[in-house]
């Protein structure tokens, strides 16, 4: 158990330590890359312009993963109750799914008239697809033996729904869930990227952008150092509520000889 | 009384496999019945008819008195992993309406009954392959049904689990007299547990012959070990190859 903390510890911080020599003893300008502890500092000194940055994205990359869950799972709510409205739009799901983000943020943006209305839509777009098809796998996945006692005892759709379909998606919609996480907080960054190159953004994208702009790398690296941590910190949120909800009872979440 | 009469019932799959043709079985109630056939013979296809879980393609199946409760259990114990014993064993009542301390009283007392008092709180996860059988009996038997129907319940068990449980179901079965339809393709089970046994044919299934056992209950250990349950496996043992061969 300590092993799994320590081996990556000591793996971060012999190549921080190697990255640091690396640029005083090359003597690399800042301009080019500066080193862990020119970003330690930057990340610092600029906390008070970073922090609410780092607000904003979140707040986007939050709201955007709450509509892809109520969006997603009552789809594939819907779905598994009709054959007919599965049949006739989870191949526009799939489109929506596979075309590009980047390619689409724009005429969001334009469309919705609203930076942060349109941010949302793009982060929603990147995050929902996996919870929806998670959910669908999961709701399906339901012991036929179960299934069938159900009917037995005259359980109906709504019934057979509650108590047993959903119960049985949870691990599968957590699993989605995990995968939804990281890819909202890519969502709103990348449609923070297209906004902000028409100068109307606050996130961290856009403070990425304006430091490029400006030259002044080391702040770009103090902001690319917060998206990662927020994804990080995501993951091991939903790791955690995943690991919660199922410990009790699912293989995933128990150990082999516990 | 007669509670169910089968008559000449059939069922074709979708996918064009014919499991039983022109099968006919009368069940008395109260009786101990097992359905004795070999591997596909599509003995889980009649019980699943029965049940009303599938429609025949051909026959009837009558209830002279009317379809009472029933109880199923499959060969697998199929509980709900998300929910401890005593949610498993409610779950018919949940589903019927019933309140909730009612519902709790009468699973605890149905775990009582199959002797897992002590386990309402535990997980299935956390249960042995025998116990987890004995929860889904009580989840059988909870809502108190006129007919218990079981799809080969102890196929998946040892030896010694399995003799256990043989003893401890007809011990429930004396005490509350449900109708008990068995259905498994062990002799030796079949004669053990039942008062009759239907020797069923290969695919297509239909029942070829009856075997009256006339052995008193309680049944042991020493019944089990006695020449009159030998003679008994061997006229079975005879008539389902007989079965197989026609």
């Amino acid at each position: 158990m300590t092993a799994r903390f320590i081996a990556p510890a000591v793996m971060g911080l012999l190549m921080l330590v190697l990255w640091e020599a690396i640029v005083r003893l090359a003597e690399i300008p800042p301009y080019v890359l500066p080193g862990p502890v020119a970003v330690a500092r930057t990340l610092v000194a600029d906390w008070g312009m970073l922090a609410p940055a780092l607000g904003v994205t979140l707040t986007i990359t939050l709201e955007a993963l709450a509509a892809a869950v109520i969006v997603g799972v009552l789809l594939a709510v819907l779905f598994s109750l009709s054959r007919w409205v599965e049949l006739s739009l989870f191949p526009y799901a799939i489109i929506l799914q596979v075309t590009p983000i980047v390619a689409i943020a724009p005429l969001i943006i334009a469309w919705a008239n609203d930076v942060d209305l349109s941010l949302l839509i793009c982060a929603w777009l990147v995050a929902f697809f996996p919870i929806l098809s998670n959910t669908i796998l999961g709701l399906r996945s339901v012991d036929h033996n179960l299934l069938a006692l159900f009917e037995l005892y005259g359980a109906g759709r709504w019934k057979t729904l509650i108590y047993l379909r959903l119960p049985a998606a949870l691990p599968y919609f957590l699993g989605g869930l995990r995968i939804s996480g990281g890819l909202a907080l890519i969502g709103a960054v990348v449609a923070e990227f297209v906004a902000g190159t028409g100068g109307n953004a606050s996130g961290l994208a856009y403070r990425i952008l304006e430091a490029g702009y400006q030259l002044r790398i080391p702040r770009m690296f103090a902001a690319l150092v917060l998206i990662s941590a927020a994804g990080i910190a995501i993951y091991l949120l939903l790791s955690l509520l995943s690991h919660l909800l199922l410990r009790r009872w699912h293989e995933s979440a128990i150990g082999p000889e516990e | 009384m007669q509670l169910v009469g089968v008559r000449g019932v059939a069922k074709v799959f979708a996918n064009g496999v014919k499991a039983l043709d022109g099968a006919s079985l009368d069940i008395e109630a109260g009786e101990f019945l097992s359905v004795l056939g070999p591997s596909g013979c599509g003995k889980s296809t009649l019980l699943r008819l029965i049940a009303g879980l599938t429609p025949a393609s051909a026959g009837t199946i009558e209830w002279p008195a009317g379809k009472p409760d029933l109880g199923f259990v499959f060969q697998e114990p199929t509980l709900m992993p998300w929910a401890t014993a005593l949610a498993n064993v409610e779950l018919p009542l949940k589903l019927g309406g019933v309140a909730r301390s009612e519902r709790e009283a009468r699973a605890a007392e149905a775990l009582d009954h199959v002797g897992l008092a002590g386990f309402e709180r535990t997980w299935p996860r956390e249960l042995s392959g025998g116990m987890k059988m004995r929860v889904s009996i009580a989840r059988a038997l909870v809502t108190r049904p006129k007919l218990l129907l079981m799809d080969e319940p102890f196929a998946a068990l040892d030896e010694i689990t399995r003799r256990r449980l043989n003893t401890d179901l007809l011990e429930l079965w004396q005490r509350t007299r449900f109708t008990a339809v068995f259905v498994t393709h062990s002799v030796f089970e079949s004669v053990f547990l039942s008062q009759r046994i239907a020797v069923m044919s290969t695919r297509p299934g239909r029942v070829l012959s009856e075997l009256a056992i006339p052995a008193p209950y309680p049944r042991t250990e020493a019944f089990g070990t006695s020449a009159e349950y030998a003679a008994l496996c061997r006229l079975a043992s005879a008539q389902l190859s007989e079965a197989m061969a026609a």
